[in-house]
């Protein structure tokens, strides 16, 4: 049966990880992640995980070894942060686009400079466009689960793109949660082996990789758009199967008090059980109060947004990074652009949050709902706030 | 698709006569990396993955919708092609270890040009050297950054004339020696760590097939004539990569478990430099006094290869 | 795959442009290229093969006599079968 443990949850994710018949795991360590590494590569050394666990001298070879090895036709993971994905960069949109399945579980950490190894999603956000499956996660038991389904969602032979799995580092990493480990024989059941769409065999030799001139690229980047569009609809099957077989559902977007709700408040990542917190203290003194919680970024889930704030008049979309200069934090960019045609839309805030690990409280939420309160929904505030930063 | 497929050759008996990499390549007229190219895959057969890095090969032999590679091939970017070699041998021994495919044994090769081995490659090839994969990795050494238009690279030689180290009123080219990634190979403890030229193709091939036969890395150098960079006639390729073997400019010798070997190719007495750049534009710059700084140091780096070899004792 | 009929369309390109035809280049005739073309003498050649050997196209072939020629489709005349050819058995002519 499910054993139901307390453990740390990068410890838990290693577990799970393990759990899913990897042919190969590559890494490269960072705080953060270090933890998931340390424990995966233990895993290994005891036999419990029969795998390739190659430690890679960097976070750039780290990538380009699973890119490698899922070419082989291999089940490959690795984990990193921050400056780590940042160094992966050049390389996510040659996986994706090479629809190599791999499965990469981030700790999300601030990016330098300066240094900062605390939790924030700004190694995350830059990687919007690179073509992968991206998933958030708010606790332990959804950082096991997630890592598993991630597998099953990658390989797909409608999907065959690369998934990550965005765990807020420290913040949820190096805390003790209680959560279930899946039952074996039931991974098992819910992930069959791989079967590869192409492998580097010499039984039927392929060509993986080749460069492409104007005439094909376009259609390349047609067929890679459609085939992240798409996978939702796989995303969806697997959670409803993972429903079935162990009972905990998943959606793109959670909800917690928000159907009724004049304001909204958007978060994603580990924040969100903060939150709830603030939710109900709100709800307690009256104001109607809800929040939502954006667990799939990439494929951007249009429709679920739309139904999630379709009766609510002001929405706080909460990013915990800065995309400087721009028009405000990234999820608040893409609400406010996928609300954009929306007959009924609500009055959009965007406060920026818990940036470099700053932590947030339930009195911060509280606060940014009685910030948001008075103002007019009507007048539009098209401007994003650092909250809580001190100024002169 | 094999074009030369059904004969017997009458010196080169021990050439396996399959093509493995077709023709319809759009390799440069008469470049004899290609035709390395063509000729490790003859000694490696068909049994073998490569990994290769961006760069003239790559660009040549991969342009969708078609492939010039009849071996599986895997092209990701520039400076991993030993990461992602690491990777296939990784792959490829996890699935065999747990059944998942056949226990046949394939080698593992990674191959880049002078700027994916030495410059930004460097870092890639010495991890992977340095966890000791089971792997060959071949370093097509045509001088330059040929493929993006001649620039410098670790690997230009002093004096030589490219387009970011060009020879001018106040220079007269590439001013360092060339990166001596051979040695560097046998600093990782590399056991196989050859040089090679395809203007002596048995040498190459033998110099792959031994390689080939090493469990754990292995490296070869080999020294690719590009008559488009270089500046030369098309049919000078495989003279001018003799010139360079015989004037010591790129001597031949292998270092198997840290022993030195020179290859019995090498001449007695070596020919002097200029008559090696006499035909390439890239040296036609260089004064005497130029030429006699170079003509020494190659004399001195040669004499170094031969007291190692004579002195160094294989390690234990 | 897509020779017959013009360019793929998106939804007809392999996924992540796999190319599953080894050797599928050979569609495209380097000839075209050469500016000059080697003919060999077959009363000088001694069917040693190393033209054989040292085409960058592979494209030297043996014919059933055993005497060497190249295969004009790839030739792309870069020359260096005639100045390797120790017996001076090949020439280079202009192509016209």
């Amino acid at each position: 049966m499910a054993k139901r443990v307390g453990m740390e949850v990068a410890v838990a994710v290693a577990e799970a990880v393990g759990q899913c018949d990897i042919d190969m795991a590559a890494v490269y360590p960072i705080t953060p992640q270090s933890h998931i590494a340390e424990h995966l590569s233990e895993l290994v050394a005891d036999g419990k995980v029969n795998a390739e666990f190659v430690t890679v001298e960097s976070e750039h070879s780290a990538m380009s070894a699973v890119i490698g090895a899922s070419g082989t036709g291999a089940r490959v993971y690795t984990a990193t942060s921050s400056q780590g994905l940042m160094l992966m960069h050049e390389l996510l949109p040659i996986a994706s686009g090479m629809r190599l399945p791999i499965v990469m579980g981030i700790a999300n950490r601030a990016v330098s400079s300066p240094l900062n190894i605390l939790n924030d999603h700004s190694d995350i956000m830059p990687q919007r466009d690179s073509g992968w499956i991206s998933l958030f996660v708010e606790n332990g038991q959804e950082a096991v689960d997630l890592s598993i389904q991630a597998f099953k969602i990658a390989e797909h032979k409608d999907v065959l793109l690369p998934v990550c799995v965005n765990i807020d580092g420290f913040q949820l990493t190096h805390m003790v949660e209680p959560l279930e480990l899946p039952d074996q024989e039931l991974v098992d059941k819910f992930l069959p082996p791989r079967v590869p769409y192409a492998t580097l065999h010499p039984s039927k030799p392929v060509t993986m990789g080749a460069f492409a001139m104007s005439d094909y690229f376009t259609e390349m980047m047609k067929a890679k758009d459609e085939a992240l569009k798409n996978s939702k609809k796989v995303i969806l099957e697997i959670w409803d199967e993972w429903a079935k077989m162990f009972g905990r559902v998943y959606k793109p977007v959670e909800t917690y008090k928000a159907e009724d709700a004049e304001i909204l408040m958007l978060t994603m990542g580990s924040m969100g059980e903060t939150a709830e917190m603030a939710i109900d203290a709100l709800r307690a003194k009256g104001v109607s109060a809800g929040l939502i919680k954006l667990r799939l970024w990439r494929p951007f889930p249009f429709e679920e947004i739309k139904a999630a704030v379709k009766s609510a008049k002001k929405l706080i979309v909460t990013d915990r990074a800065v995309s400087f200069g721009g028009p405000g934090g990234p999820a608040f960019s893409e609400i406010k652009s996928a609300l954009y045609h929306e007959a009924h839309r609500p009055a959009i805030y965007n406060y920026i949050i818990g940036l470099g690990g700053r932590d947030v409280t339930v009195k911060d939420f509280i606060g940014m709902f009685d910030k948001v309160i008075p103002y007019d929904a009507e007048k539009a505030v098209d401007t994003y706030e650092f909250w809580g930063v001190r100024e002169s | 698709m094999n074009i030369v497929e059904n004969f017997d050759l009458y010196a080169p008996r021990l050439i396996n006569k399959k093509e493995l990499l077709s023709a319809g390549h759009r390799a440069c007229t008469g470049c004899a990396e290609v035709l390395a190219v063509r000729l490790m895959c003859k000694a490696l057969g068909e049994n073998t993955v490569i990994a290769s890095a961006t760069g003239c090969m790559e660009i040549v032999s991969s342009m969708y919708p078609t492939t010039a590679w009849e071996v599986p091939w895997i092209h990701v970017a520039f400076e991993n092609a030993a990461a992602v070699a690491a990777g296939v041998e990784a792959g490829l021994k996890g699935l065999r270890k747990k059944g998942k495919i056949d226990d046949r044994y394939i080698k593992v090769v990674g191959m880049a040009g002078d700027g994916g081995t030495m410059d930004i490659g460097m870092q890639a090839l010495s991890g992977a050297m340095e966890r000791g994969h089971d792997m060959l990795f071949v370093c097509f050494d045509n001088e330059a950054y040929m493929n993006t238009g001649i620039q410098r690279s670790s690997g230009t030689p002093m004096g030589a004339s490219t387009t970011t180290a060009p020879a001018g009123k106040v220079s007269s080219g590439q001013k360092t020696w060339k990166k001596n990634m051979p040695e560097i190979m046998v600093a990782h403890g590399v056991p196989y760590v050859a040089t090679a030229c395809p203007s002596y193709p048995l040498d190459f091939i033998r110099k792959v097939e031994k390689a080939k036969s090493i469990k754990g890395p292995s490296y070869i150098h080999c020294f690719s004539v590009c008559p488009t960079g270089w500046r030369c006639g098309s049919h000078l390729a495989i003279a001018m990569g003799r010139l360079a073997v015989e004037s010591g400019v790129f001597p031949l010798y292998e270092v198997e478990n840290g022993k030195y070997k020179v290859s019995s190719e090498m001449p007695k007495k070596l020919k002097p430099v200029k008559d090696y750049f006499k035909a390439q534009g890239r040296f036609r710059h260089l004064g005497e006094e130029e030429i006699k700084i170079i003509q020494h140091k190659v004399e001195s780096e040669y004499q170094k290869i031969l007291d190692k070899a004579k002195y160094l004792k294989a390690w234990d | 795959m897509t020779k017959k009929k013009g360019l793929a369309t998106w939804q007809e390109i392999t996924t992540g442009c796999v190319v599953f035809e080894p050797g599928s280049a050979s569609e495209y005739h380097t000839g075209s290229w050469r500016a000059q073309r080697p003919v060999w003498n077959d009363a000088k050649c001694i069917k040693c093969g190393i033209c054989y050997v040292f085409c960058p196209e592979g494209c030297v072939q043996q014919s059933e006599d055993g005497f060497f020629k190249a295969n004009l489709d790839y030739c792309k005349g870069c020359g260096i079968c005639a100045h390797e050819c120790w017996p001076r058995a090949i020439t280079i002519v202009e192509e016209k």
